[in-house]
């Protein structure tokens, strides 16, 4: 009885917390002033037509840095923690059933173009709504689909590996880049910047957008097949 | 009529994320179920998404994008904030790997033997 209540207090004080965020959300009629900022000077100073991309690769690409280390780190750790010795169920091989034969095909058909429309995502995340995690995502569903269709599949761990650490060192390569050939880590000018909207613009940006996508890409499909539950 | 005009002033995205985030903070606290938690907490989360963008969301005005809607020269009049969205797009994949890991740990507890319920783990929820 005491929990339902003090459950029932925290969720009212909470929801009154939030009252005025609710209240005020989208009332602005002007973005603040940093935001103003980013969007005058994030065309003119990398000529990246997508804002967003901009504020996340370069003006805060520290925090994507960091955003990459956990999301490595969260991997590590179901890998580490869903092996076949920790969850006790070695030498027991689960029975699973193969998937349909509809579930099949229809990977086959799908399995490249999900990887191709990925590939397309992280590309242009500097011009369209998109980028690496979101390319990353759709590349590890390519993954996922097959781990589904034929259960007993497993994820070639060399290849993935080295997908992982390679563009992870991409990542970190380029931005030491801006240091030496721009004004500092992870600057994306240390490129030439080319015109606002070609495929080839931004500076850095659609590079390391890319190695963001493959190495989410990568880890991803290592957490799905570690939740697989049959990793040695 | 009174009513009728605030509510047209509520944001319904703001609205609705506020929900999910009292829906999950309630799954959170009152479930025994650790995958139950587990999915309390991506509620909550999106939740918590909803309301940062629905903040930052200007009414009448365009993606920060630039294309024909919008140019370099007319974005600051013409956008919505583009720091929510960016702050988001981080919480969103933090989110996803807190998920990841916490489904894990509820696996290994099951199969340490332990089972799926919090309160078979003594006092770690009252």
């Amino acid at each position: 009885m005491m929990r339902k209540i003090l459950v029932l207090l925290a969720v009212i004080g909470f929801g009154v917390a939030m009252l005025p965020l609710v209240l005020e959300a989208g009332v602005a009629e002007a973005p603040g002033e940093l935001a103003t900022a980013y969007l005058e000077q994030s065309p003119r100073d990398f000529a990246a037509a997508n804002v967003v991309t901009a504020i996340v690769v370069s003006y805060r690409g520290f925090d994507t840095l960091g955003e990459v280390a956990v999301l490595f780190a969260a991997t590590a750790g179901v890998g580490a923690l869903l092996t076949k010795k920790r969850t006790e169920t070695a030498g027991a091989e689960p029975e699973r059933k193969p998937g349909t034969e509809i579930l099949g095909t229809a990977t086959g058909l799908l399995t490249g173009l999900l990887v191709m429309f990925g590939v397309y995502i992280f590309m242009h995340g500097h011009l369209t709504p998109g980028g690496g995690f979101q390319g990353g995502v759709v590349i590890a569903t390519a993954v996922l689909l097959n781990l589904l269709a034929s259960p007993r599949s497993r994820v070639a761990h060399g290849v993935m590996t080295a997908v992982e650490s390679l563009s992870g060192a991409a990542y970190v390569a380029l931005g030491l880049l801006g240091v030496v050939l721009a004004a500092g880590f992870l600057d994306p000018r240390a490129l030439p910047l080319g015109t606002l909207g070609a495929l080839a613009s931004a500076g850095a940006i659609p590079l390391i957008y890319s190695a963001i996508g493959l190495k989410v890409g990568a880890e991803l499909s290592g957490i799905l097949e570690a939740l697989k539950g049959d990793r040695e | 009529m009174n009513v009728l005009e605030f509510l047209g002033r509520i944001n319904p995205v703001a609205a609705s994320g506020a929900v999910l985030v009292l829906v999950g903070l309630w799954g959170v606290l009152a479930r025994p179920n650790l995958f139950k938690i587990a999915v309390a907490f991506s509620v909550l989360e999106t939740g918590v998404n909803l309301v940062i963008l629905s903040v930052g969301y200007i009414r009448g005005r365009t993606a920060p994008i630039l294309d024909s809607a919008a140019d370099a020269a007319t974005a600051a009049q013409r956008m919505t904030d583009p720091v929510p969205q960016a702050l988001v797009l981080t919480a969103i994949v933090i989110g996803l790997a807190v998920t990841a890991l916490m489904l894990s740990y509820a696996v290994r507890m099951r199969t340490g033997g332990g089972g799926s319920s919090i309160e078979s783990y003594g006092d770690e929820k009252w």
